[in-house]
């Protein structure tokens, strides 16, 4: 982070202390530092981790098949148990499995959606902005058309038709139609911030310096908005995940594999709800719920860094620490 | 006046582009979806006859030139032609939809309005008591609230509100059972349709309120630090002129620019919500096509949820020029 004016404000002052602080540290416990003044983020990726390190031992978690043959005679829905502590489905699945096991569908297809998605945005955005003219006239129109379009029904359609196409039901399918439904927001945001970047000087330097468009682009431009592009990639992947759920809850993938969405899917076909067969549907959910939650939060970090006059009003411990270092200067 | 103009060319490309691409998505499949649709019907035992009319209708004639398909295409929607529907046969997609659109455009509107009035004032409140109690517990709340998948939520209310405490019904737009004639101008009927709609609209409110409160909120911190704020204080005038005409004027039209991004996604929420509440609007059938294979429901769907959310923003666009003159004298 830069400092610009100095001393003007007590926020630049402490930043200024910080980074005179940092010179003696690793980029370890720099990173370290930042979750510690950032509680936000830190909660939100805490979150986040315990459900990636579920996801990815799940066969040490549970001694059970996610949607193998069924381990236990099925005697329907059985409420949480001792063995099966979240109960199980009428098919006698284990339902904590089904949601460790699904984790890795859910997060997965969420991860490559946003992750493309991003790609597609950054491409967009910044050519857009970048090259200007009739290049910017006509991708800026492409992103406000596909922006104003409802993502969902046209996720709808697209999943119905692949499925219709004889595709097939899978998780890629669903990834791929997130990806392309879900670009077009941070396209736009990138590119009015681009705008602005594109005639600083150091843009107008490198640039007389003859440097190449892509260096330019990726290398000089890109580095100065990575905290709009974080949190641009956070927000997709919380549509992402919604969606996709969303997408499998109305049978759109392949329902045959436990997701959180085909979960719900399931609890939803089986009537789940009048029979009063609480466990499952609420497990999912809430997991949905709690991981978009986490990575909002990190969201809410990221704008805090990057704007500060949203913070909260400082600890009071650094502010003590600012008042005595102003009096010894 | 030329501001308009401009933006109603912009929303006119809009619908052509979601008019083409649904014309274009089929044909670019992998595989011939229409094909495989057609095989499935004839599965159902259809007649040839029937099969053929609605091979002609979907334009899949492989004698045809694409762009005489296309030409026909255009031509069948100017005539509010949507196809046939397969789920409910003989009936056409425009009719489902005529019927159905009415109840999402209801819930959607009071929703969108409920939550954007709420919202808004609460942002203003929680910007003018900043670091109250209030203002660092309830935003991170209401963000978590708006987490929740629509549709999970929609499931947790039905479950607690209309399946275990029976507060509310947990179906259908209005009681079936006491207006078998349908819709009719009664306050009994009135009544009916607000106890039918109360839990749909929570969900979709409890869902979207967030948004509105968290960009009302940002916007009035940063306007409340203006120096013509400071002024207004210092002359003395009362506080609720000082937070509504001078900060709140000003600092509500990011919440207007960002409308139409979240009118999307209350649109998709709402059509999610509607699966979950049996609630005969657009997204039902939306559902009902997706999961039977009816793809002549799920395109008139599609198309016509775009179209009333395209004519939405531009209405928002109208707004917004007279809340902002700037816009209007094209100086933005």
């Amino acid at each position: 982070m830069q400092v610009t004016n100095l001393g003007e404000s007590p926020v630049d002052t402490a930043a200024l202390i910080e980074q005179a602080d940092q010179r003696h540290r690793g980029p370890f416990l720099n990173a370290l530092r930042l979750l510690y003044r950032n509680p936000k983020i830190a909660a939100g990726l805490g979150i986040l981790l315990l459900f990636v390190l579920m996801a990815l031992a799940a066969p040490l978690l549970t001694p059970y098949p996610p949607d193998g043959p069924q381990s236990q005679v099925a005697h329907g829905a059985q409420p949480p148990s001792r063995e099966h502590i979240l109960g199980t489905t009428s098919l006698g699945q284990d339902m904590f499995s089904q949601i460790a096991y699904g984790a890795r569908v859910s997060l997965l297809i969420g991860f490559v959606a946003a992750t493309g998605s991003t790609l597609l945005q950054v491409i967009f955005g910044l050519s857009s902005a970048y090259f200007g003219g009739l290049i910017d006239e006509v991708l800026s129109l492409l992103i406000n058309v596909v922006l104003v379009l409802p993502g969902l029904p046209l996720a709808i359609v697209l999943a119905s038709l692949a499925n219709a196409s004889g595709v097939g039901k899978n998780e890629f399918v669903i990834a791929m139609v997130l990806l392309f439904t879900s670009w077009a927001y941070g396209a736009r945001v990138l590119r009015s911030q681009t705008l602005s970047l594109k005639e600083r000087e150091f843009v107008t330097a490198a640039r007389s310096m003859g440097e190449m468009t892509w260096r330019m682009i990726f290398l000089e431009i890109l580095p100065n908005e990575i905290a709009l592009v974080a949190s641009t990639y956070v927000g997709t992947f919380v549509y992402a995940l919604g969606a996709e759920v969303a997408l499998e809850f109305l049978g759109l993938g392949d329902v045959s594999h436990a997701s959180w969405g085909s979960i719900l899917f399931w609890a939803q076909l089986n009537g789940a709800l009048i029979t009063g067969q609480w466990w499952l549907f609420v497990p999912a959910g809430v997991c949905v719920a709690l991981v978009c939650g986490a990575l909002t939060l990190v969201n809410f970090g990221i704008d805090e860094l990057a704007n500060p006059s949203l913070r909260q009003a400082m600890p009071r411990k650094l502010r003590k620490l600012l008042k005595t270092r102003a009096v010894v200067a | 006046m030329r501001y308009l103009l401009r933006r109603a060319g912009f929303y006119l490309i809009a619908l052509w582009a979601a008019v083409t691409f649904n014309f274009i998505i089929p044909r670019l499949m992998p595989g011939d979806p229409l094909q495989n649709y057609i095989a499935k019907l004839q599965n159902q035992g259809l007649t040839q006859a029937t099969i053929a009319a609605l091979r002609k209708e979907f334009g899949a004639d492989p004698s045809v030139p694409l762009w005489h398909q296309y030409l026909d295409y255009l031509n069948a929607l100017l005539h509010g032609q949507l196809g046939t529907s397969t789920s409910e046969f003989p009936t056409p997609v425009a009719q489902i939809l005529a019927q159905s659109l009415p109840w999402t455009i209801c819930l959607v509107g009071i929703a969108v309005l409920l939550s954007f009035i709420i919202g808004t004032l609460l942002g203003v409140l929680f910007a003018w008591r900043r670091g109250s109690w209030y203002d660092t517990t309830l935003p991170p709340a209401l963000t978590f609230l708006s987490a929740i998948p629509y549709f999970w939520m929609a499931l947790a209310l039905l479950y607690v509100f209309g399946m275990m405490l029976s507060w509310f019904p947990t179906s259908d737009a209005y009681d079936l059972s006491s207006f078998p004639n349908g819709p009719e101008w009664s306050l009994d009927f009135i009544l009916s349709m607000v106890q039918h709609a109360a839990l749909p609209v929570i969900t979709l409110i409890i869902g979207s309120l967030a948004q509105w409160v968290l960009t009302m909120r940002n916007a009035m911190v940063t306007t409340l630090s203006e120096d013509y704020l400071l002024m207004a204080q210092a002359k003395g005038l009362p506080a609720l002129r000082v937070v509504f005409a001078y900060a709140a004027r000003n600092a509500i039209l990011p919440s207007i620019t960002s409308f139409s991004i979240s009118l999307g996604l209350v649109v998709s929420g709402s059509l999610l919500t509607e699966i979950v509440f049996n609630y005969p609007g657009i997204g039902y059938h939306l559902f009902r096509g997706a999961s039977e294979s009816d793809y002549a429901l799920v395109e008139g769907g599609f198309l016509v949820v775009a179209l009333t959310v395209l004519a939405a923003n531009f209405l928002a666009e109208l707004v917004y020029s007279v809340l902002d003159p700037r816009i209007r004298h094209g100086r933005a």
